[in-house]
């Protein structure tokens, strides 16, 4: 175990400040609305879901976040500072994996090393993180000979491996079928309450939300605007069955528009 | 090996059934067609003369012989020779070819001569003239290589920065579209004004024969990748460099080599016009030549040298695009 707790440094997460941001896609003609006025605060090491309708924009406050693009207005801002380009300390997750097809497993996961030329002097720690998601057997395979949960614990092993403070993630177990999913929830909770990163997670699972999250936030329709932010005040591990968590479910999905019989 | 003995099994006897699993079936027909060939051009006599009638069916005879002795050698070492196995019915079929063709030529005169000829005659110009087709085979290896490798590599490079750079795009893509079509006879009169020597202005035509469709197919792949590959590389701390490099090439190397298949045919094709330019020796400059003389069977004899190096370079191709393109199986 102590080669697992060496692949993810302790304590490492930063604090997001979303500042009046508005968004806007520019179609050249048209210019698209997505964000409007938000403004989020999470804490260091906070584990944050953005619930919402689709299309809403809950991906591209992600992407901002991440320093994909630069808000129409407003800032988001990390420890204060701006944020104006990607960096390896906040890592995006997809809703498809997006391996590199062309890498086997193990150098996909070696990847941010590789691009910042520190993989010689930390090779060690691709085998860790490796063992860490349970893929250690699965280093030399290609990317089209894994499932596709296994394809998504890649790339969350991708990410985590660059000591990631912030970590988005955009749907990640949306295309999983749901025993998976059930599992790769309880893994992703682990693995934050090792590391001990800020998260961001959108999700269209009102369930997921509560289960993984401190905070959940709801998007209204597209241009967005925060709906509802409640804490989830639970501690960890929890079960979906549970009382107050059915009862902020059925609050939750009000808010987004389906009734009670659903 | 088994179940070729059983596709032939209705129609061989009982009685020889039991010999199946000891005979290679179509090593045996492959033995008997080319006897046949041998034994046409021996007994029949020619009607005109290409020479080198004997030696042929001395040649036949021995092609003949080898491939009994694998009919009854296969068996017992099948699975070395699992390829042997696998063309059995491209021999038979050639030996039944060089009959033919013999009879129709040489031995019927239905097909006439200078325009077609025997496969004696084919033999007979490698017997008189392989120095000087040696000689044009280093003399066309050394242009081509020439050619082929600057001309893949820049179209490569141009590939890139055409799919990679949109200012590059907006100026070099209506370029090479428009430089694309021009066939390369038109080329010869700027060429002997630009280049030094002819040698040097054959170099460029062959390089821009295989460079404009690696570059087309290379600019392709580079603009079709995945933008998400690039999002990913982005947050994972990569440079302009390390995206292009380690993302846009290896993305796109499968449409590369579809552009390198491409630009190797058409190198080829580009050849005898190449060679046009003042080439003293070169299997293209053999092609003109000899058909300036009306000696066809020289003119087959060189295409079939350049086929089968054409052939042969085109599987050297596909062992290269194995070897990188590996990850591609079971996707495609």
């Amino acid at each position: 175990m102590n080669a697992l707790a060496r692949s993810v440094a302790p304590a490492q997460s930063l604090r997001l400040d979303i500042d009046d941001v508005s968004h806007e896609f520019d179609f050249g003609k048209s210019r698209l609305a997505v964000l409007s006025n938000i403004s989020i605060t999470i804490e260091p090491g906070e584990f944050v879901a953005l619930l919402g309708p689709s299309g809403c924009g809950k991906s591209t406050l992600l992407r901002l976040a991440a320093g994909l693009e630069a808000p129409t207005r407003g800032a988001v801002l990390e420890d204060g500072r701006a944020i104006t380009r990607p960096d390896p300390s906040r890592i995006l997750v997809f809703q498809d994996a997006t391996l590199f097809p062309w890498l086997t497993v193990w150098k996909n996961v070696a990847t941010g090393l590789d691009a910042r030329g520190i993989l010689k002097d930390q090779e060690h720690r691709v085998d860790d993180i490796l063992k860490l998601v349970k893929l250690d057997a699965f280093g030399d395979a290609y990317p089209h000979q894994l499932s596709g949960g296994m394809a998504q614990r890649v790339a969350i092993a991708r990410a985590l491996i660059n000591d990631p403070k912030l970590l988005l993630l955009d749907e990640p177990f949306g295309k999983l079928d749901s025993l998976t999913r059930l599992k790769m929830q309880k893994e992703l909770l682990q693995l934050w309450q090792r590391s001990g990163f800020t998260a961001l997670l959108v999700t269209h699972d009102v369930e997921e939300a509560l289960l993984l999250a401190d905070r959940v936030i709801v998007f209204g329709d597209r241009p967005a605007s925060i709906i509802a932010d409640i804490t989830v005040d639970k501690p960890h591990p929890r079960r979906r069955d549970d009382n107050a968590l059915v009862a902020l479910r059925q609050g939750l999905l009000e808010k987004l528009g389906v009734s009670h019989d659903v | 090996m088994a179940d070729i003995a059983q596709d032939g099994a209705p129609l061989i006897s009982g009685r020889l059934s039991s010999l199946q699993d000891h005979v290679w079936r179509d090593g045996f027909l492959a033995a008997a067609t080319w006897f046949l060939a041998a034994a046409i051009s021996h007994f029949l006599p020619d009607v005109v003369v290409w020479g080198d009638t004997e030696a042929f069916a001395l040649l036949t005879a021995i092609g003949g012989a080898v491939f009994l002795a694998l009919a009854f050698a296969v068996p017992r070492l099948a699975d070395k020779l699992r390829t042997l196995v696998h063309y059995g019915p491209w021999f038979v079929a050639i030996g039944i070819w060089l009959a033919v063709w013999e009879l129709t030529t040489a031995k019927l005169g239905w097909l006439p001569k200078p325009f077609f000829s025997p496969p004696q005659g084919l033999l007979h110009v490698y017997l008189t003239d392989w120095d000087r087709l040696l000689i044009c085979i280093a003399y066309t290896g050394r242009l081509w290589i020439l050619g082929f490798s600057s001309g893949i590599l820049a179209g490569f490079v141009a590939g890139v920065a055409l799919g990679w750079s949109k200012r590059f795009a907006y100026w070099g893509m209506p370029i090479l579209k428009l430089i694309g079509p021009v066939p390369a006879s038109a080329w010869i009169p700027c060429t002997f004004f630009i280049f030094p020597s002819t040698f040097h202005a054959s170099i460029f035509l062959v390089a821009l024969a295989s460079g404009i469709p690696v570059a087309i197919l290379t600019a392709a792949g580079v603009g079709q990748v995945n933008k998400s590959f690039y999002d990913v590389a982005r947050t994972l701390g990569a440079s302009n460099r390390y995206l292009i490099f380690k993302v846009a090439v290896p993305a796109s190397l499968p449409n590369v080599f579809v552009g390198l298949f491409m630009g190797l045919y058409y190198s080829f094709a580009v050849l005898v016009v190449a060679e046009m330019l003042g080439a003293k020796y070169g299997l293209g400059w053999y092609l003109q030549f000899n058909t300036a003389y009306s000696a066809y069977a020289n003119v087959y004899a060189a295409l079939i040298i350049m086929a089968l190096i054409c052939a042969g370079l085109v599987k050297l191709l596909f062992i290269v695009r194995e070897r990188l393109l590996g990850w591609q199986k079971g996707i495609i």
